[in-house]
């Protein structure tokens, strides 16, 4: 198989460049969409017949509960394909995608919490679902702290590498909890396949904000991975130049 | 093989046996995962008694009785196949209300009798406004409780 395309792009200084050349795309439009999403999920949508106005946390409670498990999967993928091919700029996206990925899962865990507190009359339950969000946030930390641990960037990446490709067992686990065992939280109302259980007048706001969450991690993901390229590249002839 | 490929076969290797090994110690810890038992564990006896557990069901339409200047409340729990009488003295969520779902935490004490010293309601994964929510309602009434579809609380094991 021909990998060319591949290792130029795992080129720092092509990567750095053209990393700075998509943030912008990808921030204003993230921006434009959340702002959006929030006014419509807070004001234009109606109230739901059983939660009356609560329901509207669910605007960003689901975007980031989904983004935490979203973000875990890519930093995974990225990390095996670190491990595999001794690709540095992959384990740089997978420690980019760590700290986002982190900062999702607390939003979802708070949102959830605050959502919980008034509807089902508790913050927290030792419920399936809670318990392993709460698991999943601990690999993310784990994850970081194992890297913060070591001094050599290369044996950083390879044993915190493992540790995310392990983790990834979890998100199947977030992700069909509500299914396997009997839990607090309600059921999915999205699915890729069937229809939605949520009535058509609330649902627009929910989907742009879950790509406006999409393409904000995709923003500041350039950002990180574009400061982790700096920080190992920081020797390098090419960064020499250009400062 | 080449190295790459040696390093591909053994990430595959540790993420099928982690993945293994996690699926069979939550499959043997199945019944301690268990978050709440469903009305017909208790009335078959498979939960135990004396002991503090959670319990989850719909509550039954017309069931719940308040006791004036009081925050006793007695309601009836069901999965629709066997019913569990609950009996709370404190606040309830606003969610509350007869034919939602609930999980109430506390102990069995013989008979069917549930004393609950906390009670969450659950709601489904369902939203609508409320005028859809009626609509649907009209539609459905004069149909038999069971052929209401069950919302995901009490539903299977």
């Amino acid at each position: 198989m021909n990998w060319t395309w591949f290792h130029k792009f795992a080129s720092p200084p092509h990567a750095y460049r053209l990393l700075g050349t998509m943030r912008p795309w990808l921030f204003w439009p993230a921006l434009a969409m959340m702002l959006w999403a929030l006014y419509n999920g807070l004001f234009v949508a109606p109230t739901d017949y059983q939660q009356g106005d609560s329901f509207r946390i669910m605007y960003v409670h689901v975007p980031s509960a989904s983004m935490s498990l979203m973000v875990y999967s890519m930093m995974a993928i990225a990390a095996g394909i670190g491990i595999i091919w001794r690709m540095k700029l992959a384990h740089a996206v997978a420690a980019g995608c760590a700290v986002i990925g982190a900062w999702f899962t607390v939003l979802a865990l708070v949102t959830g919490a605050i959502w919980g507190k008034p509807m089902w009359g508790a913050w927290w339950a030792w419920d399936p679902r809670l318990t392993s969000e709460l698991i999943l946030l601990f690999l993310y930390l784990g994850y970081m702290a194992l890297r913060a641990s070591y001094d050599d960037v290369q044996r950083a990446d390879r044993a915190s590498g493992i540790l995310a490709v392990v983790g990834i067992v979890n998100v199947p686990i977030v992700k069909y909890s509500v299914e396997w065992w009997n839990s607090l939280h309600q059921g999915s109302s999205l699915s890729l396949t069937g229809s939605s259980a949520i009535h058509p007048s609330m649902l627009p706001p929910l989907l742009v904000m879950m790509l406006g969450f999409l393409l904000f991690f995709g923003a500041i993901l350039c950002d990180r991975v574009r400061a982790e390229i700096l920080s190992r590249e920081r020797n390098a002839g090419w960064l020499i130049e250009a400062a | 093989m080449t190295p790459r490929r040696r390093r591909m076969v053994l990430v595959g290797l540790i993420v099928v046996g982690v993945g293994a090994a996690v699926a069979f110690a939550l499959n043997a810890f199945q019944e301690n995962l268990l978050y709440f038992y469903s009305t017909s564990d208790v009335v078959s006896g498979k939960a135990p008694v004396d002991r503090t557990i959670r319990i989850g069901g719909m509550v039954t339409q017309g069931s719940v009785q308040r006791e004036p200047g009081s925050l006793e409340v007695r309601f009836v729990l069901t999965d629709y196949a066997k019913d569990v009488t609950v009996s709370y003295s404190g606040v309830l969520p606003d969610l509350f209300r007869e034919g939602q779902g609930v999980v109430a935490r506390g102990k069995l004490v013989g008979d069917n009798l549930f004393v609950a010293e906390e009670v969450l309601a659950k709601h489904d994964e369902k939203y609508m406004p409320p005028e859809v929510a009626d609509s649907l309602k009209q539609q459905h009434a004069g149909q038999k409780p069971s052929d209401v579809p069950l919302p995901s609380t009490a539903a299977t094991n």
